[in-house]
């Protein structure tokens, strides 16, 4: 069992607060990914946890343990670092075996447990390399291990796919979602990458200038953003935003008149709505149609588009020169400067007011 | 028929003399580079040819500045006249014990300094440059300074000390004299050893050490498991360079106690220098340097054996 808490937990360099009060629950066998762009505090956060940081106020308590003063080593947790860290004088047995060799466990064990970790992570050939001679992915399958020898109630990763290729990252994401599996540990995952957030997390943590955006599953946060931020930063590509203002309302509707003119009615749940307010109509590649200009009071030209193979991204900009990104089929072709209509699933917008909260849906209420 | 030979041609001929010219041009590079290097070579091979054969032939007659007329071919009589005199022995034995000495203090003092330096404190800019300065102080200055401030019985800063506290105070030179030497040399090549090291535990990786930490390494743990091997490459460079050196210490020698009292300073370089200008035997003088010429290779060997291999190995 390992349940980590957090509580109220801040942390200062001098004047600049990085965390300025980090409340989460963290529950047994969770792969959770603390995402954000850089510098909103998901690497200090994580390595406040591991105890490399002194913070400055909260608690962290692992299952009902307080290991907020702890000394990192004391607090059954194990971390792979970006860079892998390994010791480049040891070998990859030695790399392994060393936290155990400083708790002076007995030689059989250690034995035992390092050929484990090595059978897990097929580095069995490679035990009596050094760091140096082995590439970036079976470096990062050593500093796994180093971790896994350990045995800890909890795993820490702090972007530890960054380095490598991207092809050797999509086979490391698969091997460590696996790992998860295998091992039934709880994993606190820093990243930057979205796919890996997506992809890897049972919960996803969103963070954003030291505070806590949103906590949710994958597809939870994708479908019901509670802000802009959390909005336009899942999703690939971006979520477009239209501004606008609120023309009509009623309890499960309202309609915005976009700058372009075009007017658009949405159900939401309108309570702290008026009339006149300012809002932001947000709409993904996927929910947005090209079709003729005729056919649509929402029209624009078509500005570059790329090819995917499977999908094609065009960026539009309408007549009120807002820019929109739309997500056609692969084998959609299309100038640029073409004119065009814009079809907008209305179901699957998502509305913000003034302060970017979003304005729930109906539906969503109901439920 | 035309029309192929115009598309032939240009097209081969395009091709071919580039080829040529550029393997013509790689062999013209390398005879261009060995003509620009051979008076550079030729000069450095006048430089040592010159010497040592012309010491290897006065190491072979009796030449004594005392009785210049008196040339004659001696054979191998100045080497074992060399080697059977009583300083010999002694300057093999302080010449290790020098260089040894030296070398332990500068590297195990140099780590803990450096180790200590490298921690954020205020006024650390200062304290580093005042930690390298004394290796820019000449050694006959270092030594005179020594000699006259710090060692002298009467009027020595450490006299002073030692009347302090009520202790007579010591007159280094006649009674520890090669301690005082080794106190001398240390003081010179201590800034060396730190100056590499402090520069090399700069580059030790921080994020090892946090691993270390989240293993359970304590400070003895990380300095034996972290520190001590990524500095083992700096400690292998100060450890050649200062050998190099050390073996032929001699300035300091000669400012403070002249190799004595009787042998008990005298190192080769300063047997040397006395056989040569103070007995005024330059076959004997010229022997014993070819001696300390051979010596010194043989150090050079097993310097390059030990420690070459992990300068050259790729980290």
């Amino acid at each position: 069992m390992a349940n980590l808490t957090i509580k109220n937990l801040k942390k200062s360099f001098g004047e600049t607060e990085i965390l300025k009060g980090i409340n989460l629950e963290i529950k047994d066998n969770e792969f959770v990914v603390f995402v954000g762009p850089s510098g909103c505090g998901k690497s200090t956060l994580l390595r406040s946890i591991a105890g490399l940081e002194e913070v400055t106020g909260g608690h962290i308590l692992l299952d009902t343990k307080e290991i907020t003063d702890l000394a990192p080593a004391k607090r059954d947790l194990a971390m792979v670092f970006q860079s892998y860290a390994l010791y480049p004088h040891m070998s990859v047995r030695k790399n392994m075996s060393f936290a155990l060799e400083l708790a002076k466990e007995k030689k059989e064990v250690i034995h035992n447990k390092v050929a484990e970790a090595a059978r897990i992570l097929e580095l069995d050939p490679l035990l009596e390399r050094k760091p140096k001679e082995l590439s970036g992915g079976q470096r990062q399958r050593v500093a796994i291990g180093r971790a896994i020898v350990r045995q800890p109630k909890v795993f820490l990763f702090d972007e530890p796919l960054s380095n490598l290729d991207a092809a050797l990252r999509v086979q490391m994401r698969l091997e460590l979602a696996r790992l998860h599996h295998d091992l039934n540990a709880t994993m606190i995952y820093v990243t930057h990458d979205q796919v890996e957030a997506m992809t890897l997390a049972d919960k996803v943590v969103v963070l954003n200038q030291g505070r806590i955006e949103q906590v949710g599953t994958p597809l939870d946060l994708y479908r019901n953003p509670a802000n802009r931020f959390v909005a336009g930063f899942l999703g690939m590509p971006k979520m477009s935003f239209l501004p606008g203002t609120v023309t009509a309302l009623d309890h499960s509707s309202v309609t915005v008149e976009l700058t372009s003119g075009t007017s658009v009615t949405l159900p939401a749940a309108s309570e702290h709505l008026r009339q006149g307010s300012a809002v932001s109509v947000g709409v993904r590649p996927e929910n947005i149609d090209v079709v003729e200009p005729s056919e649509s009071s929402l029209t624009g030209y078509m500005d570059i588009t790329e090819s995917l193979g499977s999908d094609t991204y065009c960026y539009v900009k309408t007549d009120g020169q807002e820019t929109l990104t739309v997500r056609m089929p692969g084998n959609f072709a299309c100038n640029y400067g073409d004119r065009i209509g814009l079809h907008l699933h209305v179901d699957e917008c998502h509305l913000f007011d003034e302060q970017g909260n979003a304005v729930q849906k109906p539906s969503r209420l109901a439920a | 028929m035309k029309t192929t030979t115009l598309n032939a041609g240009p097209a081969s001929s395009a091709a071919e003399p580039k080829q040529d010219s550029r393997q013509g041009g790689k062999r013209k590079t390398s005879r261009i580079n060995r003509f620009m290097v051979s008076p550079s070579v030729l000069v450095l091979a006048l430089w040592m040819v010159i010497p040592l054969s012309m010491t290897i032939y006065f190491s072979v007659i009796r030449y004594n500045l005392l009785y210049p007329a008196d040339n004659e071919f001696v054979g191998l009589e100045n080497f074992q006249f060399f080697v059977t005199d009583f300083g010999f022995m002694a300057g093999m034995s302080n010449t290790l014990l020098l260089v040894g000495a030296v070398l332990l203090i500068t590297v195990v003092l140099g780590v803990l300094i450096s180790l200590l330096v490298n921690q954020a404190f205020w006024g650390r800019g200062i304290v580093r440059i005042l930690l390298i300065s004394p290796f820019f102080i000449m050694p006959t200055v270092n030594a005179l300074i020594w000699k006259n401030l710090l060692l002298h019985p009467v009027s020595g800063v450490f006299a002073a000390i030692w009347k302090f506290f009520g202790a007579t105070p010591i007159d280094w030179f006649s009674e520890f004299p090669l301690f005082s030497i080794i106190m001398i040399v240390s003081w010179q090549w201590l800034p060396f050893a730190i100056l590499l090291l402090m520069t090399a535990l700069q580059s030790l990786d921080q994020e090892q050490q946090e691993a270390a930490r989240l293993d359970g390494a304590g400070p003895w743990a990380l300095f034996f498991h972290l520190t001590l091997p990524h500095l083992a490459r700096p400690i292998a460079v100060v450890v050649m360079i200062e050998t190099i050196f050390l073996l032929s210490i001699f300035a300091e020698i000669f400012t403070t106690t002249g190799g004595g009292p009787g042998y008990e300073t005298t190192n080769l370089a300063y047997l040397i220098y006395s056989q040569a200008l103070l007995q005024f035997d330059v076959g004997l003088a010229s022997a014993g340097g070819l001696i300390a010429v051979v010596l010194a290779n043989i150090a050079a060997f097993f310097l390059v054996r030990l420690i070459g291999k992990s300068l050259t190995e790729k980290q």
